[in-house]
């Protein structure tokens, strides 16, 4: 198990400017900056296989490789810190624990994009941790690493923090550009897309914060050594947030690979079921991915052992797989009331919904409604197709992804768990407190 | 109405962050430093005031004011108690946590205690999944709490009665 993001995790001090240079830090920007072209680091993060952290596992890569260059336009770097995915608490951990990593993360990618102005824009909630990025941004320019001609280069940058005001859309990289503008964080419809016409109308890359801190490691070590970590196209390390029933809830950076099995039951991670009880489920990547019921999560269909990677977790398709996600791992017993949970799922989506598409702003009330009748002892055989229909009809007809992500947990929750659905039918008790 | 000195030259110091033409993008941060300056919420007056430093349409910070969970548009009691309710919490105890809050300050969720003292609120996903349950108060995370715990923070509040916002009143720009 090799730490590469949580390396100096433990190290008293660490968030300080002095202790983090002691223990290697700001190495990439040195490298970047005096060694290499911005090319050159962008084929770094290619070789190295890095998918984007926050969810879509989209190739970093290749998604920088995509921003458009055009002579005399400004080109920004925007760091996804909106962290707001239920059940996900990485970047939060990560910048309040290593800041410094950040902010190395954003000259060292910045360089690579030559973007000469880069913002993080961190989600309102996080108040506390703006002072504590902003405190290393101030060491970062008063030790040179940032402002004008760094390191004598001719490269300048500027790193600024901007805060949000509660809004899970604001996670979605179009609504996190409005609302960066000082606009309602209703997502753009795409194209044109960021890398193109991002902020301000310029080329812009948005990355999430595990992403850009994954940056330093891979160009001190080159990607190919990256690379050598984890498993087929799932390569390197992975900051899984864990909660629910579980007796060592927390973030564990795990080299991509680890049998789900080991990850719930080791020591070394989850430590096993609260209280001894069962395994029911497992939502394995944020709240907006496919529940998964314990022997489905634990083994592929075929009966192979389900792996922490993208492919793995993703095997079998939405029939009898999941998605890694955020990596927001959250693990249910036998005591817990699927449709409860749903309810609560559901609930979330239509509070966040931003009322643009109407599949969305209407879907998710609706079936907010109906999984409460149900709880409520007032459902109807019928209602569980009816769930099932609106969500068909939310899913992938909308202009962001939070319809499907409102949309797939319904879904899976019917396909696995359908008789606790027509339980609540049969009984007719209410099940809410 | 108008920001003190130091709020003023915050709020210079924010704009100057983006580009020339740009200094709309300074509307959710300016909105904070507000809510901080005048008893944690968002009034008309308020918002046409922050629509006038910026040289903006009124509508523009209305739409925006309304749009984030964060802004409160009504008066808020000094110590807003926001719970996280969504599932992680959920399975280890936010329900109880919210009765035993509604119990103990003899109010429900969205309610305001009659010496305006405390607000209650439920809220979504704050990212304490690991250390649940949780409030947040003003900035500050209160996590892995207990209902002793709990009732301590209560009377600490009750107690040292000051405001608790977002941000703190700006001392220094």
């Amino acid at each position: 198990m090799g730490k590469l993001l949580l390396k100096h995790d433990d190290v008293p001090g660490i968030q300080s400017y002095d202790v983090y240079r002691k223990n290697g830090g700001y190495a990439s920007v040195e490298k970047a900056i005096k060694t290499m072209s911005p090319e050159a680091v962008t084929e770094e993060v290619k070789k190295s296989g890095l998918r984007g952290r926050g969810g879509a596992g989209f190739p970093t890569g290749m998604k920088w490789s995509f921003l458009a260059k055009p002579e005399g336009v400004a080109r920004y770097l925007v760091c996804n810190a909106d962290e707001s995915e239920p059940g996900t608490f990485k970047d939060r951990y990560l910048m309040e624990r290593i800041p410094h990593l950040l902010i190395e993360g954003m000259i060292t990618s910045s360089f690579a994009l030559g973007a000469l102005t880069s913002y993080i824009y961190i989600r309102g909630e996080y108040f506390y941790i703006v002072s504590i990025l902003e405190k290393a941004i101030d060491e970062a320019y008063k030790n040179g690493w940032l402002g004008k001609n760094i390191l004598g280069s001719g490269f300048s940058h500027d790193l600024y923090v901007h805060v949000g005001a509660g809004a899970y859309i604001c996670g979605e990289e179009t609504a996190l550009l409005e609302s960066l503008e000082g606009k309602r964080g209703n997502p753009r419809i795409k194209p044109p897309f960021p890398a193109i016409a991002g902020l301000y109308g310029c080329p812009t890359v948005v990355n999430n914060v595990e992403t850009i801190a994954a940056v330093v490691p891979i160009i001190n070590d080159g990607g190919e050594e990256y690379a050598k970590i984890g498993i087929g196209k799932s390569t390197g390390t992975k900051l899984i947030s864990a909660s629910g029933h579980i007796n060592k809830p927390g973030v564990y950076e795990i080299d991509l690979g680890v049998p789900v099995e080991e990850f719930i039951y080791s020591d070394a991670y989850c430590g096993g079921i609260l209280g001894g009880k069962k395994l029911k489920a497992v939502v394995a990547g944020g709240s907006s991915v496919p529940i998964l019921p314990a022997e489905l999560i634990l083994k592929t269909a075929n009966g192979e052992p389900r792996l922490m990677s993208y492919e793995s977790l993703s095997d079998g398709g939405f029939a009898t797989g999941t998605m890694l996600g955020s990596g927001g791992f959250i693990v249910m017993d036998e005591t817990v009331s699927i449709v409860k949970n749903l309810w609560n799922f559901t609930r979330f989506y239509h509070h966040e919904s931003c009322g643009q598409c109407s599949p969305c702003r209407e879907g998710t009330g609706w079936m907010e409604k109906i999984l409460h009748r149900l709880l409520d002892g007032h459902g109807k055989m019928s209602d569980v197709d009816l769930l099932w229909d609106i969500q068909s009809k939310i899913d992938g007809k909308t202009i962001c992804p939070l319809g499907d992500a409102a949309a797939w947990p319904v879904a899976s929750a019917i396909r696995h768990f359908r008789k606790e659905f027509e339980a609540l039918v049969v009984v007719k008790d209410s099940v809410l407190a | 109405m108008t920001f003190s000195n130091i709020s003023m030259a915050l709020v210079q110091r924010i704009i100057k962050r983006y580009p020339e033409g740009k200094h709309k993008s300074a509307l959710i941060p300016v909105l904070h430093i507000a809510q901080a300056e005048f008893d944690g919420w968002l009034s008309a007056q308020t918002m046409d005031y922050v629509a006038s430093v910026l040289n903006i349409q009124p509508v523009e910070v209305y739409e925006v004011a309304s749009f984030y969970s964060m802004f409160n548009l009504k008066p808020i009691g000094k110590c807003h108690i926001e719970v996280c309710r969504t599932s992680s919490c959920w399975l280890r105890g936010a329900e109880e946590l919210i009765d035993h809050l509604e119990k103990k300050l003899k109010i429900k969720v969205g309610e305001t205690t009659p010496d305006g003292m405390f607000t209650l609120k439920t809220v979504e996903c704050l990212g304490s999944c690991g250390t649940a349950p949780m409030m947040q108060v003003g900035a500050d995370y209160f996590e892995n709490l207990t209902f002793e715990k709990t009732d301590k923070l209560l009377e600490k509040f009750q107690n040292e009665g000051k405001r608790r916002t977002y941000m703190d009143k700006p001392q220094t720009a």
